[in-house]
């Protein structure tokens, strides 16, 4: 019970400011699919767009093939989890979780029965006379899971639920989201602007910046190969060091630094004598002086974050790298103050065309 | 009350809880006091008042009791008051949504200045304003009849024309109350509603209407009161077959020159309010100071 939703060129403009332009992709048929992009890039648009709440100024959007203008929330096969959550506070849950059904005319011994199957499905066995009020916030999240299934819909539209929850909670909703879309085989659209959240739970990812879509890939595959400097920047920690392209040979780029020529991957639409940027990741960065090209940096101070601590040198020119240290090698770390010297393999950077 | 001397200290702190108290007990409680003690004596003239046939009696409220026309103008004052509560939420709650929900900052902010600026004048003259409209050759048949919904003009003074009077006089007790509790609704809420595939009659039914609940009894009762008590409205645009209590207890002091008998009407009325307004919050489950609010 899942179906595939596709968008064809979609753009929504709200008077003279645009919030979406021409976004194109498609969500495959009980595919866990997050939009992820900073507040004011267009994601929530997108989403309200799907669930019908917007109707787009350019494009179309098809649900199971078939095109959805004109079609309100009510009549699509969709259901958005709020934000906010948005339960009804006055009804008490299993209320909240058959409203739908109340509102398709159901029988009320029904309802209730479907009520208490999906508390079950969302581990509230028994809670169903409780006040929303009267509940954790995970517990709440879940009712409103619960709420959404009841519907059968065909997609699940998630607006940043877990924001508002604590880290470690937040940790165990995305591992509880996660497996109950493998088992409800329900298509799952995802909004958020946490992007570990996005890495860690999605099939595939949706990068937006302003309104416009950056990259569409798999997790690893944005990790590894941004398409686009906003992409590389947005998704994990990076260093950019600025040069120009001297030579592409082979698929690896060197760029002219300030800290002479450096080696990485080139990315699409780049030729030599380009304006560039050599992206490179903390963890990419490894403490030894050799290699084709190394990165001579004062240290200034070393973060303990628990895995690994994150070293903040300052290179001759007074920009920032900062590398990544295993936690099991800081014993070897360098001190502050001193310089190090910091290399990596061509194979782990990346070189992009500014723009 | 020690938030008060704490701020002000203990002279300003009392001078000020000086004057409330003045105020209560010289405007609010002597009257009233005064009332009930009209209410319960017999009329008599100057040189007999002390006299031996000065003792309290409840001969004033049986009157009312035994007087039939009087006592079907009390309770179609009751009945009609709560019509003019009910007809006046019909008319504000849709309004009051869309201000809430709907409207954009700028055009709440037009409609509600719209709507007060015709309460910077006084009540009658604003009830004048309805006498002209509803007058028999006044604008409303006029139009009427030039769109052929009537082929004579209509006398709309009287029943109608009270109940339109009120409506409109006390509308913005109702929206206002109605209106900051729509305001205070996330807007999630409806489009979840509506979501899931509830009408609209559904979406309000059990969503809007049972947060609102609080500012529509108070809208209700506010009404309630103001209506009963009206005297304006029913003396200008009614007829005499629509007479208002109020004018009974008018009567009573300024032209059958019987203060006790005018008291003890206004008595039987003011208890009868309270009653109402009590019961119409239990049965909300809201409490008064829900309604202060």
């Amino acid at each position: 019970m899942s179906q595939s939703v596709e968008l064809h060129h979609i753009g929504m403009a709200f008077g003279q400011t645009r919030a979406v332009s021409d976004v194109s992709f498609t969500v495959g048929g009980g595919e866990f699919f997050s939009i992820l992009g900073p507040s004011g890039c267009g994601k929530t648009t997108i989403l309200r767009m799907i669930a019908g709440f917007l109707e787009p100024t350019e494009g179309t959007i098809l649900i199971g093939g078939r095109d959805m203008r004109g079609l309100g929330p009510d009549q699509r096969l969709t259901a958005m989890i709020f934000q906010s959550l948005a339960l009804f506070p006055l009804m008490p849950v299993w209320e909240n979780i058959a409203f739908g059904l109340e509102a398709r005319g159901v029988a009320k011994r029904t309802r209730k029965a479907k009520a208490e199957e999906l508390l079950k499905l969302v581990a509230l066995e028994g809670l169903g006379n409780r006040m929303p009020g009267e509940l954790s916030g995970g517990q709440r999240q879940r009712v409103a899971i619960a709420r959404a299934l009841a519907v059968e819909p065909q997609v699940l539209l998630l607006d940043e639920p877990l924001s508002a929850l604590d880290l470690k909670l937040r940790q165990r909703m995305r591992a509880e989201l996660r497996a109950l879309q493998k088992r409800t085989g329900v298509t799952f659209i995802y909004i958020t602007h946490d992007q570990s959240e996005a890495l860690a739970m999605s099939d595939r990812v949706a990068v937006m910046s302003a309104g416009v879509l950056q990259q569409v890939g798999a997790p690893r595959e944005l990790y590894d190969n941004p398409a686009t400097p906003f992409v590389a920047r947005f998704v994990g920690e990076t260093n950019a060091i600025p040069g120009k392209v001297t030579a592409i040979d082979d698929g690896i780029a060197t760029i002219e630094s300030a800290y002479g020529p450096l080696r990485g991957r080139a990315g699409n639409g780049l030729s030599v004598s380009m304006a560039a940027k050599l992206y490179v990741r903390p963890e990419a960065l490894e403490q030894r002086p050799d290699g084709d090209g190394y990165l001579r940096a004062a240290i200034e101070r070393i973060d303990f974050e628990g895995a690994f601590a994150l070293a903040h040198g300052r290179l001759p020119d007074g920009s920032m790298l900062i590398a990544s240290i295993p936690s099991t090698e800081l014993a070897g770390a360098p001190s502050i103050g001193a310089p190090a010297d910091f290399s990596f393999r061509p194979a782990n950077a990346v070189v992009l065309p500014d723009g | 009350m020690a938030e008060l001397y704490r701020r002000f200290g203990s002279g300003l702190g009392t001078l000020f809880l000086a004057l409330v108290a003045t105020w209560l007990a010289g405007m609010v409680l002597a009257p009233n006091l005064m009332m009930v003690d009209y209410a319960f004596r017999p009329n008599l003239l100057p040189a007999e008042i002390g006299g031996p046939r000065d003792v309290y009696s409840l001969d004033n409220i049986l009157y009312l009791a035994n007087e039939s026309v009087h006592r079907a103008i009390f309770f179609k004052t009751v009945w009609a008051s709560a019509l003019v509560a009910f007809l006046t939420l019909v008319v504000c709650y849709p309004l009051a949504y869309w201000l809430a929900q709907r409207a954009t900052p700028n055009h709440t902010a037009v409609v509600l200045l719209a709507l007060t600026i015709p309460f910077w004048i006084n009540e009658v003259l604003r009830t004048l304003a309805w006498y002209i409209l509803l007058a028999f050759r006044g604008p409303l048949n006029a139009v009427l009849l030039a769109l052929g919904i009537i082929d004579q003009p209509m006398r709309w003074y009287g029943d109608a024309g009270v109940l339109a009077g009120m409506v409109y006089a006390y509308i913005l007790f109702m929206l206002f109350p109605i209106y900051n509790a729509i305001e205070s609704l996330d807007r999630s809420q409806i489009e979840a509603a509506r979501d899931l595939g509830a009408s609209i009659w559904r979406t309000h039914w059990r969503v809007v209407i049972p947060h609102a609940k609080a500012g529509i009894a108070t809208g209700c009762v506010f009404t309630f009161m103001l209506a009963a008590g009206s005297y304006v409205a029913p003396a200008l645009l009614g007829a005499p077959g629509s007479r208002w209590f109020t004018e009974i207890i008018y009567n009573w002091f300024f032209e059958g020159g019987d203060w006790n008998r005018g008291a003890a009407y206004a008595l039987v009325l003011l208890v009868l309010c309270l009653t109402v307004v009590l019961v119409t919050l239990r049965i909300a489950r809201v409490n008064l100071t829900d309604v202060a609010k």
